[in-house]
C-alpha cells in the first residue's frame, strides 16, 4: 500500500525523467542524467535510486529551458529532493519510527533539548553539587563527574541501536535499487564508488566546477564545506575509536594530553565540524529557494546544527577541562552527543548511506 | 536604467546577440542589449540549442578526429543544393575553427559526446548543460565586462535617414522609449512566430505548423528594415523545419517534441499512403527535410508506424506511444481508413528484401518494387503491438533574412550609404542557408557573425 503523497511524488519524478530522457542536454552535468539514459521507463525503485544519486547541485535547474516559467514547469532538483527525503522515511527501520522523518527538524530539535535536559537533570540529581563544580584533573577526571560505566552503557546502547537501524535501512534501500543484473558490485565498482564518495565528486558535478548558485555561477564552496564536515566527522569517530583502544586495551584513562593521538584527531575533526556545518548552514541560508525543497530544510538545518553543537561543546570542554566548568561542560557536551546518536538513523545522516548505495549502483552499471 | 544613448546597440538576446555584444565591448565600445524576453525566458531560440558545428584539423578536447574546411563546405553545399553565398559560407567555416576557444575563454564549457548526441561527435561541439547554460555564461560574462542588458524591451522601429542609422524605438513596460546609438547589431531572429507572415508564405497550411522555439520571434525588426530598403536574401517559405510530435504545444516545446523514429518506420499521410523514402540516410542528415515533407501532405499531418521489433531503437518521446494489437485497430486509433493503412503495410512488407539489419550502418535492408522505396532499415511491420507517432511540421527558424557582406554589414541597395547596421544569427542565416540544414550550423552562424558584427559595429561606432 502506498500513500497518496508517495504516489504523487513518484508520478512527478516520472514526468520529470520522461521529459529529461527525451532531452538529455544535462547528461554532461552529473551521474543522475547518465544513469537516467540507461532507462526508458522508470520503476519506483529506479526513481528512488536517481533521487539519491542527485546531489542537489541545481545546475540542471539553472540550465533547464523547461524550468518555470516555461509551461512544462520542470524542476528536477526540487522534485528529486522531495522524493529523496521521502525515501528516507520509506526505507527507515523499524517502520514505526519512520514518522520521525515527517517533521524532522522539530524531531531532532526535541531530541537535542530532551537529551540535554536529561543528562543535566541526572547529573544534578545524582551527583554531589561539590563534585560537579570542582576542578578535576588527571586520568579519570571525567568519570568523577559521570561514572565511566554509566557513560559507556548509555553510549554503547545508543550507538549500537543506531548502527543497527542504519544498516537495516541501508540494506533495504540497496535491495530495492540494486542493479537487476545478477552480478554483485565488483572490486572496480566499489573502488569507483568509494572514490566518488570520498572526493564528493558530484558536489562538483561531472565537470568539477561545483554547484550552481542563484545567479548561475558555479562554485565548489558547498563541496569544500561538505569535505570539512564529512572528514571532520570521520576524524572525531577515529578519535573515539583510538580512545576506546587506549582505555580498554592499554588501560590509559581520559582525559588525554593535548598532543596525544585521540585529542589531536578529535581536535582536527572538531575544527572540521565547526567550519563545515557553519559553512553549509551559511550556504543553505543563501541558496536559491526555487530548485530546493524548502519545506524540508528543517531536516538539514537541524542536522547541521546538531553537528556544530556537538563539536562546539566538545571544543569548549577541551579548552576548559582543567577548570571548575568542566563538569557542566561535560554534561552539556554529552547531552548533544547523546541526541546526535539517538536521532542518527532518523536524521539527515542517512543521506550518506543512501547516496553511497546509489553511487555503488551507478559505478556497477558503469563498469 | 536604460541609457538614452550608447555606442553599439544590440537587438536580441540569443547567442548571436551575446557574441556581438561581447565582441563590441571588448573592442572598447559602450554596449546596450535590448532583449524582448524577460530574464527567465531570455535567449530566444538559443535556449533550445545544444551544439555548434566547427571545423578542426585534428582531434580536440570535445571533437574527435578532424573536420576539414573542405568537408564542412561539401556538407553545406550538399544540404543547400548550392543555394549559399560561397564566400560568406567559407568565411563562416574558417572562423568556426576559432569559435570554440573564443567561447571557452569566456567561460563556456563543452562536454564530450554522450548518448543523446546523435553521432555528431566529430563535427559538432556540445555545450555542457545545453543552450541555456551557454546563455547563462554568456550573459554573466557580458555583464561582468560592462555590457548593459535590458530585458522586456521590444524594438518596433529603427530610425534610418539616407546616410545612417540613428536610433531605435522600443516598448518597455507598456510605454515607448528610444535610444540613440552609433551602430546597431540586429540579432532578433526569424519571423516563424508571426502567423500572418507565415500565412503569406504558406497559405492556410501555416495554421498547422508548430513553432519549436520562442513565441517572440515575429520578425518585427526584419520587416521594419525591409520596409526601409534593406536588401534581403532567401525565400519566405524556406526554413529549418523538422517533423515533430503533433501533440506538442504551439510554441517552445524544443527538443523533447522530436521523434527520431522516422528511419525505423514507415511514414504515412492521413490517407494511409507513404510519400517519401524513410531510410534515405542517417537521421541526423535527414531530420531537417521531414518538416517540409509533412507540410506538403493533406492537413499537414503524418504518422510514423512501427512494430515492436524496433520500439527501442530510438530515443523516447515525452508523449505516450499510440499502440494497438493490429494494424486495423491502430488505424482507428489515429482516425485513418483501416483498409488503406493495412494495404500500405501489406505491400510494404511484401517488398522488403531480407538483409542484415544494422542501425549503425546504411544497412541496405531495402524494399524493391514499391514507390517510394525505403532504402535502409526496412523490416516487415509484423510484430504487435503496432505503434504510431503523429508528426507535424515543427519550424525552428525562417531563412528569409537580411543580406550582409563579409563584415556582417546589412546592405541597403546601391542607392543608400548606410554603413552602421549589422546583422547576425537567424535574421541573416539565409545568406548561408538558402535551403536545407546541417545540424549545428545555426549556432555557428550566430557565433561567427555575432563576433564579426560586434567587432565591426564597435569600429564603426568608435571611428
Amino acid at each position: 500500500m502506498h500513500g497518496t503523497s508517495e504516489q504523487v511524488l513518484h508520478e512527478d519524478a516520472t514526468r520529470a525523467m520522461t521529459i529529461c530522457n527525451a532531452c538529455r542536454y544535462c547528461e554532461g552535468l552529473c551521474a543522475t542524467f547518465q544513469a537516467m539514459t540507461l532507462k526508458r521507463t522508470f520503476a519506483e525503485t529506479d526513481l528512488d535510486y536517481l533521487a539519491n544519486l542527485c546531489h542537489n547541485c541545481t545546475a540542471c535547474y539553472h540550465g533547464c529551458q523547461y524550468a518555470p516559467p516555461h509551461d512544462f514547469n520542470l524542476n528536477v532538483p526540487k522534485t528529486l529532493a522531495t522524493l529523496r527525503a521521502d525515501s528516507y522515511r520509506r526505507y527507515a527501520w523499524p517502520g514505526f519510527m519512520a514518522r520521525l522523518f515527517e517533521r524532522n527538524g522539530l524531531v531532532v530539535s526535541i531530541a537535542m533539548a530532551l537529551s540535554l535536559a536529561l543528562v543535566l537533570v541526572l547529573v544534578f540529581l545524582f551527583q554531589d553539587r561539590a563534585v560537579l563544580i570542582s576542578r578535576h584533573v588527571g586520568p579519570g577526571a571525567f568519570y568523577a563527574v559521570i561514572g565511566h560505566n554509566l557513560m559507556a552503557a548509555v553510549a554503547g546502547a545508543t550507538f549500537s541501536f543506531s548502527v543497527l537501524a542504519l544498516l537495516i535501512g541501508g540494506r533495504r534501500f540497496w535491495r530495492a535499487i540494486a542493479p537487476a543484473a545478477s552480478k554483485p558490485p565488483g572490486v572496480g565498482a566499489w573502488a569507483k564508488a568509494l572514490r566518488y564518495a570520498a572526493t564528493l565528486k558530484y558536489l562538483g558535478g561531472e565537470h568539477g566546477e561545483g554547484c550552481s548558485t542563484a545567479d548561475e555561477r558555479w562554485t565548489n564552496m558547498r563541496r569544500y564545506c561538505h569535505q570539512f564536515t564529512m572528514w571532520g566527522f570521520f576524524l572525531c569517530f577515529a578519535s573515539t575509536c583510538v580512545a576506546s583502544v587506549w582505555h580498554y586495551v592499554i588501560g590509559v584513562e581520559a582525559p588525554y594530553p593535548f598532543l596525544s593521538l585521540p585529542v589531536l584527531l578529535g581536535t582536527a575533526g572538531g575544527v572540521g565540524l565547526l567550519i563545515g556545518p557553519a559553512g553549509l548552514l551559511w550556504l543553505k541560508a543563501r541558496s536559491d529557494a526555487r530548485p530546493a525543497d524548502v519545506d524540508r530544510y528543517g531536516m538539514d538545518y537541524a542536522f547541521l546544527a546538531s553537528l556544530f553543537l556537538v563539536s562546539l561543546t566538545g571544543m569548549l570542554l577541551l579548552a576548559f577541562r582543567e577548570t571548575a566548568a568542566m563538569g557542566i561542560l561535560l554534561a552539556v557536551h554529552l547531552g548533544f552527543v547523546l541526541a546526535f546518536f539517538l536521532a542518527l538513523p532518523y536524521s539527515k545522516f542517512v543521506h550518506g548511506i543512501y547516496r553511497f548505495a546509489a553511487l555503488l549502483r551507478f559505478a556497477t552499471e558503469r563498469t | 536604467m536604460i541609457p538614452a544613448a550608447t555606442d553599439v546597440l544590440v537587438i536580441g538576446g540569443g547567442n548571436a546577440a551575446l557574441c556581438a555584444a561581447i565582441a563590441a565591448r571588448e573592442a572598447g565600445a559602450e554596449v546596450v542589449i535590448l532583449e524582448h524576453a524577460d530574464r527567465a525566458m531570455r535567449g530566444g531560440n538559443t535556449r533550445h540549442t545544444r551544439n555548434l558545428r566547427a571545423m578542426h584539423d585534428g582531434p580536440l578536447h570535445t571533437l574527435a578526429d578532424a573536420y576539414t574546411e573542405d568537408e564542412f563546405w561539401q556538407d553545406l553545399h550538399r544540404v543547400t543544393g548550392g543555394q549559399t553565398d560561397e564566400p560568406l559560407a567559407k568565411l563562416m567555416i574558417r572562423e568556426s575553427a576559432g569559435l570554440l576557444d573564443w567561447l571557452h575563454e569566456r567561460g563556456v564549457r563543452f562536454q564530450p559526446a554522450l548518448s543523446g548526441t546523435l553521432s555528431l561527435e566529430r563535427t559538432n561541439a556540445f555545450f555542457l548543460g545545453g543552450g541555456k547554460t551557454l546563455l547563462n555564461t554568456q550573459y554573466r560574462h557580458a555583464e561582468a565586462i560592462g555590457v548593459t542588458v535590458s530585458y522586456g524591451c521590444e524594438v518596433i522601429d529603427l530610425a534610418i535617414d539616407r546616410s545612417a542609422f540613428r536610433e531605435v524605438t522600443f516598448m518597455h513596460a507598456g510605454s515607448k522609449h528610444s535610444i540613440r546609438a552609433q551602430a546597431v547589431v540586429v540579432a532578433s531572429g526569424g519571423f516563424q512566430a508571426n502567423e500572418e507572415w507565415m500565412k503569406e508564405a504558406w497559405g492556410a497550411a501555416a495554421d498547422n505548423f508548430l513553432i519549436r522555439g520562442t513565441p517572440l520571434n515575429r520578425g518585427i525588426v526584419l520587416r521594419n528594415l525591409m520596409d526601409q530598403g534593406a536588401d534581403t536574401v532567401g525565400n519566405p517559405t524556406q526554413c529549418h523545419a523538422v517533423a515533430i510530435d503533433a501533440r506538442a504545444p504551439k510554441y517552445d516545446a524544443g527538443i523533447v517534441s522530436r521523434l527520431d523514429c522516422v528511419c525505423f518506420s514507415i511514414v504515412v499521410n492521413r490517407h494511409g499512403q507513404r510519400f517519401y523514402d524513410e531510410g534515405e540516410d542517417f537521421w541526423p542528415k535527414r531530420y531537417a527535410i521531414w518538416g517540409r515533407l509533412v507540410a506538403k501532405q493533406p492537413d499537414q499531418i503524418a504518422y510514423a508506424i512501427i512494430d515492436a521489433k524496433v520500439a527501442d531503437n530510438f530515443m523516447p518521446s515525452i508523449f505516450p506511444t499510440i499502440s494497438a494489437g493490429s494494424i486495423e485497430s491502430l488505424a482507428s486509433e489515429i482516425d485513418m481508413p483501416g483498409d488503406a493503412l493495412a494495404a500500405t503495410v501489406t505491400s510494404f512488407n511484401a517488398a522488403v528484401k531480407q538483409g542484415h539489419y544494422d542501425t549503425t550502418t546504411l544497412d541496405a535492408c531495402k524494399t524493391e518494387g514499391i514507390e517510394p522505396p525505403k532504402s535502409n532499415w526496412a523490416l516487415p511491420i509484423d510484430t504487435p503491438p503496432f505503434c504510431a507517432y503523429p508528426l507535424r511540421p515543427g519550424i525552428t527558424f525562417t531563412y528569409l533574412g537580411l543580406k550582409v557582406d563579409d563584415q556582417a554589414r546589412v546592405s541597403f541597395g546601391n542607392s543608400h550609404s548606410v554603413e552602421n547596421v549589422f546583422a547576425a544569427g537567424e535574421v541573416m542565416a539565409g545568406n548561408i542557408l538558402g535551403k536545407g540544414y546541417c545540424a549545428g550550423t545555426g549556432m555557428t552562424i550566430g557565433g561567427v557573425f555575432g563576433r564579426i558584427a560586434g567587432e565591426n559595429a564597435a569600429r564603426e561606432a568608435l571611428c
